[in-house]
């Protein structure tokens, strides 16, 4: 009993992350995203699940405003972080990326040294004052990232020689180096084999702890695995959210079932 | 097998037999094959044919035949005064080293015992009429060596040289008035003695045309002079305009009915004959702007603009075959655009962009066309441009020119020289090109 209120309480003071309010996505003539409203809370995993096309990466990328280099893509309604709405004209996406950092579908360190990959955000965003610090963050990054171990020999090796599970690890050290508080994952574990998967949804669950962390994934597993909450998309509609125990087991949406006991998708 | 045949009545084949319709198929391929072979060995033997024909025709060039002798430079004839004033000394022209060679050429002869019926002046025709100019540079340089008997190594006229070569015959002479044979006896008796002798020719690497009398003293040094001022301006010119343009237009541009204009422009100017941009440079840099004529700074423009083209297709290649993912990378991390591109997409599009202006320089290197109009053919300088401003600014010609007027000129001499020419500039295109390769290899990509 004791167990349950504290858990509850937890469950409380975990405040909204990200509020997304009527956000319509165009491409062109094409209506990819239509009335999305969803609220995403702060330490805990959000998977986005769907059949493809279905918009869910797309909106993803909205979070971070990596649609802003697809001319032809248009955001409408509002997506505020912290009470601040990211697609407001005095917001450069520069400074928001920093805060919501990205790991994409397929691996993609620099082709540069592992330490560059990963010094390469503070750099930029001038987070650390000399040498010993940025060493001191590459470390942190990359124990986080789960992958100091592997790693601590060969810093001066490319990044691109290692192994596709490595690699993502490594980008996902790279993706937190800059201090972020949402992590955006793009299917992190659809490039990777069941080893390597189980090791970086086992980061996943670790990175929890300090982030609030948004993963679209094509594995319904993956997502009840991984995940608090769960978001179901169908043809770019957000057809049902709620925590992913309820969604996986009693749906309310018969899409939604259809999709979870493989009729559609 | 039995229901088989009763469902679906087809004769019954072995897989060791061919059937008809494989035969023709194989064959076809066979032929095409074959197509493709024979496509590849005549370009092959075109190839041969042209290496062949360069080789055997330009090697003369860069042999050159040199006759030595003792010469006694005459205080009483070119330091009358005796003081050695190099003023005084100026003052004797080339003229009046003509009797000090004539007198060389002879003590020579009756030195060495050869019996022959010419009189000194004829003797004295074997050497270059570049001869007398050649000791009086020596001795303007050197006045300290007046009255002494100095060794001096001559050119010989182009006669004696091709008769050294091979290209004159003695059944050819006969109009010939240039040369005796008595003059190619005496050349005979003088190989022998070790006087006249061919060695290896720098002055056709290093030097300067010469004009129509003096093939032997021609060399291509001074327009390699000139091509060198104009790859500068192309180099400095095409190659930054080129890759800012691509970046802008590859990375930044909005995708309009604008930028797509300006996309299919350049392509068309990559296909304007070179011929155009000489017209332009003519009528733009000369004519209205009023920069000098024949000048390596106008060649070098108007090969800019004919070489941007070729630039920015070559390096809007090399920025499209860098992954998005690394964009990606870079935008996730919070790099602005501008710093995702020089961070990080141009330094994997260098080799590309450097192969590619390589590729344009070699192209600008060897053309010709657009200099006939802006007045570098046809140009002998005669000294090498001092200083980068006068290599710049100062008249001179290029390796394509200069070959392309010693094709033109009538002395068989000549000819030999412009088949030398195109192997010094095929050197030059050839090296380029396979750094050019080398730079690709080495930086090939690996993702």
């Amino acid at each position: 009993m004791n167990d349950m209120t504290a858990m509850d309480k937890t469950m409380e003071q975990q405040k909204t992350k990200i509020a997304a309010k009527g956000v319509d996505v165009h491409y062109g003539e094409a209506h990819a995203i239509k009335d999305v409203n969803v609220e995403i809370e702060d330490k805990t995993v959000t998977a986005f699940i769907g059949p493809s096309g279905c918009g869910k990466s797309t909106f993803l990328r909205c979070l971070n405003r990596m649609n802003d280099t697809i001319d032809i893509c248009k955001v409408t309604g509002d997506i505020l972080l912290d009470g601040e709405d990211i697609y407001d004209k005095r917001v450069d996406p520069v400074q928001l990326r920093a805060k919501v950092g990205m790991v994409f579908q397929k691996p993609n360190p620099f082709p540069k040294s592992i330490y560059d990959n990963v010094a390469y955000g503070p750099r930029i965003h001038g987070l650390a004052k000399n040498k010993a610090e940025l060493d001191e963050i590459v470390e942190k990054s990359l124990r986080r990232g789960a992958i100091w171990d592997e790693v601590k020999d060969r810093l001066d090796k490319p990044g691109t020689g290692l192994s596709g599970g490595q690699q993502q690890r490594l980008c996902i050290a790279r993706a937190v180096a800059t201090e972020p508080e949402v992590l955006l994952m793009d299917e992190p574990c659809s490039a990777l084999d069941p080893i390597a998967t189980a090791q970086v949804e086992e980061l996943i669950d670790e990175l929890r702890s300090r982030y609030s962390v948004v993963i679209v994934t094509h594995s319904m597993q993956q997502a009840a695995r991984v995940s608090q909450k769960t978001a179901f998309f169908h043809l770019g509609n957000l057809v049902e959210f709620g925590p992913t125990g309820q969604i996986f087991t009693n749906p309310e949406d018969p899409r939604t079932e259809s999709y979870i006991t493989g009729r559609i998708g | 097998m039995s229901e088989n045949t009763q469902n679906t009545p087809r004769p019954s084949s072995s897989l060791l037999e061919l059937t008809d319709r494989t035969k023709r198929r194989n064959a076809a391929e066979k032929r095409f094959r074959a197509y493709g072979i024979g496509a590849i060995a005549i370009g092959l033997l075109m190839l041969a044919v042209l290496v062949f024909n360069i080789v055997s025709k330009g090697t003369g060039a860069f042999q050159q035949t040199f006759i030595t002798l003792d010469v006694e430079l005459l205080e009483s004839k070119l330091d009358k005064k005796g003081n050695r004033d190099l003023a005084d000394i100026k003052k004797v022209t080339t003229f009046g080293y003509s009797p000090i060679i004539r007198n060389a050429i002879e003590a020579k002869v009756t030195g060495l015992g050869i019996d022959t019926p010419l009189k000194a002046k004829a003797m004295a025709g074997l050497l270059s009429k570049d001869a007398a100019a050649q000791l009086r540079e020596f001795v303007v340089a050197n006045p300290e060596k007046i009255g002494d008997t100095v060794e001096f190594r001559f050119l010989a006229q182009s006669r004696v040289d091709g008769y050294l070569k091979g290209r004159v015959i003695r059944a050819n002479i006969a109009n010939d008035k240039n040369i005796s044979s008595e003059q190619l006896d005496l050349v005979d008796a003088l190989v022998e003695a070790g006087v006249i002798a061919k060695t290896f020719n720098w002055d056709f690497i290093l030097g300067a045309d010469a004009s129509d009398a003096r093939p032997e003293a021609a060399g291509i040094g001074v327009s390699m002079m000139g091509s060198l001022f104009m790859m500068l301006v192309v180099l400095a010119l095409a190659l930054p305009i080129g890759v800012a343009a691509s970046i802008y237009l590859e990375e930044f541009a909005p995708q309009n009915w604008l930028t797509d204009i300006i996309e299919v422009n350049i392509s068309n100017l990559a296909a304007v004959p070179s011929i155009v941009f000489g017209i332009l440079g003519l009528a733009v840099f000369i004519n209205y702007m009023h920069l000098p004529t024949s000048a390596p700074l106008v060649g070098g423009l108007v090969l800019t603009l004919m070489t941007l083209p070729t630039i920015i297709i070559s390096t809007r290649a090399s920025l499209k075959s860098v992954p998005p993912s690394i964009r990606d990378a870079a935008l996730g991390v919070g790099a602005s655009k501008m710093q995702a591109v020089f961070h990080h997409v141009l330094p994997l599009a260098a080799p590309g962009i450097l192969t590619g202006t390589i590729i344009g320089l070699a192209q600008a290197l060897g053309e010709t066309a657009p200099l006939l109009l802006i007045g570098m053919v046809g140009f002998i300088a005669s000294n090498p441009p001092q200083g980068i401003a006068e290599g710049l600014l100062s008249p001179n010609s290029a390796m394509p020119a200069q070959i392309f007027e010693w094709a033109k000129r009538a002395d068989p001499a000549f000819y030999e020289r412009a088949w030398g020419g195109i192997i010094i500039l095929l050197i030059f295109l050839v090296t380029m090109n396979t750094v050019a390769v080398i730079l690709r290899r080495r930086f090939e990509r690996r993702w």
